[in-house]
């Protein structure tokens, strides 16, 4: 059964439209990412799916009683705010201690309980953040440009713990990323959005469709994609998109 | 027990204390301190309608406290920037209100004791006022108490969760008119912000967690509140600011002690 569907969906900030019917569905243990230029309305489209902007036309459908792991894309805790991470953990599901311990060893940083979230790292702090997401056994996994701050070495070990953490619980995600060569290769399937959903499909296949490129040809993300897919394939497409990405650049 | 000015006082104090402590709290985290100030100081013109209209202080000034807040919160993020639009309010409220006093030729009243508070009058109505809307604001504040620390933290996480920011963010603004309402009788409205503000920030040190430093703030408040009448009792100075001087002198002493601890460490 699809967990979360979204049909004929447009958002507007005043006159401003930023989504126009944009339509996707998430099966239950599918990662799904959601590319696309900045003001590509990915953070709206994730916000109108968390009940965060109300849409001005279109409809969401969430499954009757999904539970849905929220990850944002960044969290400022105000230094006046002292909290622990157990505290901080269990502020929106009442849980007993032990489901707490275990979200945390699954998102790779046990032994945290005790210690105050000012004192985290970056990425400790993100690692808390997926660990909360997943303490109530979440259907789906939200996550908004989850790794904010880290470096790529970073990002990458975060994505990968996504990536065992759904497999091993069948949890669905859908995800937003501006890190494409990191992200692709963990997703069943990208959404490339730029106000509409311009192409769809396996990571392959909408690495190498025109409107991806037309859209990403420009940025170093887009570059780096384009060298990711590339260097994966086939040598010779290097030397074709390689220099005509950086032309573009200039 | 009540006949006694002085035990008047000093529960009135108290329980002035126990309501700001979780809502200053929130005031410290959120950055709300200024919006605090405003709110406060509009309620002046509450007082002078109230005055002018012959209606309760308390209802008038929450009503009007009520108002400024909510068109705080409305006004924000249209074109100015949140301190510039405090400013203006918060002062040409107080301004608006001081002149509409002026207007009041019939009634002599005696000004200051609604800018700096009249504590040693409090009466046994007053004080029945000032725990029951303390109370409220600490029964209101322990109810939404999660919804209100997510939505602190982040409004994406509260909507997430089934939570409506937008709501929690009424019910502090609600929760800030009471308080200022039962707070002028005893610190008026000058200082209304600082025992909001000033308690929280002095508890922060001592807390490891969000509830804790809720706890320790209404503590800190209510010795503030104690100590600062006796020492106006003593040294016969104006109550209201003594109260707000001892938290201001925790403040520094606990802030100090935190800081010679973590170089010891």
């Amino acid at each position: 059964m699809t967990l979360v569907s979204v049909k004929n969906l447009s958002v507007k900030y005043g006159a401003h439209t930023v989504l126009r019917h944009v339509a996707l569905a998430v099966q239950p243990g599918e990662i799904v990412t959601i590319v696309g230029p900045n003001g590509s309305g990915k953070t709206s489209l994730l916000r109108a799916i968390i009940g965060a902007t109300r849409p001005a036309a279109g409809e969401i459908t969430l499954k009757p009683g999904l539970r849905v792991g929220y990850v944002p894309q960044k969290l400022h805790i105000d230094p006046t705010l002292p909290i622990t991470v157990e505290r901080f953990m269990t502020l929106t599901d009442r849980v007993p201690r032990g489901a707490c311990h275990a979200a945390l060893a699954r998102a790779g940083v046990p032994d945290l309980l005790k210690r105050q979230m000012s004192q985290l790292s970056g990425g400790q702090f993100q690692r808390v953040l997926l660990a909360r997401a997943l303490i109530n056994q979440p259907d789906i996994l939200l996550l908004d440009e989850a790794t904010q701050g880290l470096d790529q070495r970073g990002s990458a070990a975060f994505y990968r713990q996504i990536e065992t953490v759904c497999r091993e619980t069948g949890c669905a995600v859908l995800m937003i990323s501006h890190e494409l060569h990191v992200v692709m290769s963990a997703s069943d399937r990208v959404i490339c959005l730029n106000g509409h959903v311009c192409c769809e499909g396996s990571p392959a296949v909408v690495a190498s469709a025109p409107e991806y490129r037309a859209l990403f040809g420009t940025g170093t993300g887009g570059a780096l994609a384009l060298y990711r897919h590339d260097h994966d394939h086939s040598h010779d497409h290097d030397h074709d998109h390689g220099p005509s990405a950086h032309e573009a650049a200039e | 027990m009540l006949d006694d000015f002085m035990t008047r006082a000093t529960l009135a104090g108290i329980g002035v204390a126990i309501a700001a402590a979780p809502l200053g709290c929130f005031v410290v985290w959120r950055r709300m301190a200024y919006f605090g100030d405003a709110t406060a100081h509009a309620a002046i013109l509450g007082v002078a309608l109230s005055l002018a209209f012959q209606m309760s202080i308390f209802i008038g000034a929450m009503a009007v406290a009520l108002i400024m807040a909510m068109t705080v919160t409305l006004l924000a993020g249209r074109g100015y920037a949140m301190d510039t639009l405090l400013g203006v309010l918060a002062h040409s409220s107080l301004a608006f209100g001081l002149v509409a006093v002026s207007f009041l030729s019939g009634i002599r009243i005696d000004l200051m004791a609604y800018l700096f508070g009249d504590i040693l009058a409090v009466s046994r109505l007053d004080l029945a006022v000032i725990w029951g809307g303390a109370a409220l604001v600490v029964a209101l504040i322990a109810w939404r108490w999660s919804a209100l620390l997510t939505s602190t933290l982040s409004d994406e996480l509260a909507y997430a969760s089934g939570r409506d920011p937008r709501r929690e963010q009424l019910i502090l603004t609600l929760s800030l008119a009471v308080t200022v309402a039962v707070a002028i009788k005893v610190v008026g409205v000058l200082l209304i912000a600082a025992m909001l503000v000033i308690p929280a920030a002095a508890a922060r040190g001592l807390a490891r967690t969000p509830e804790a430093m809720a706890v320790t703030a209404g503590v800190i408040g209510a010795v503030s509140a104690a100590a600062g009448l006796r020492a106006a009792y003593v040294f016969d100075t104006p109550a209201g600011p003594s109260i707000v001087c001892v938290a201001a002198v925790l403040f520094a002493a606990l802030n100090l002690v935190g800081w010679r601890s973590q170089r010891g460490a």
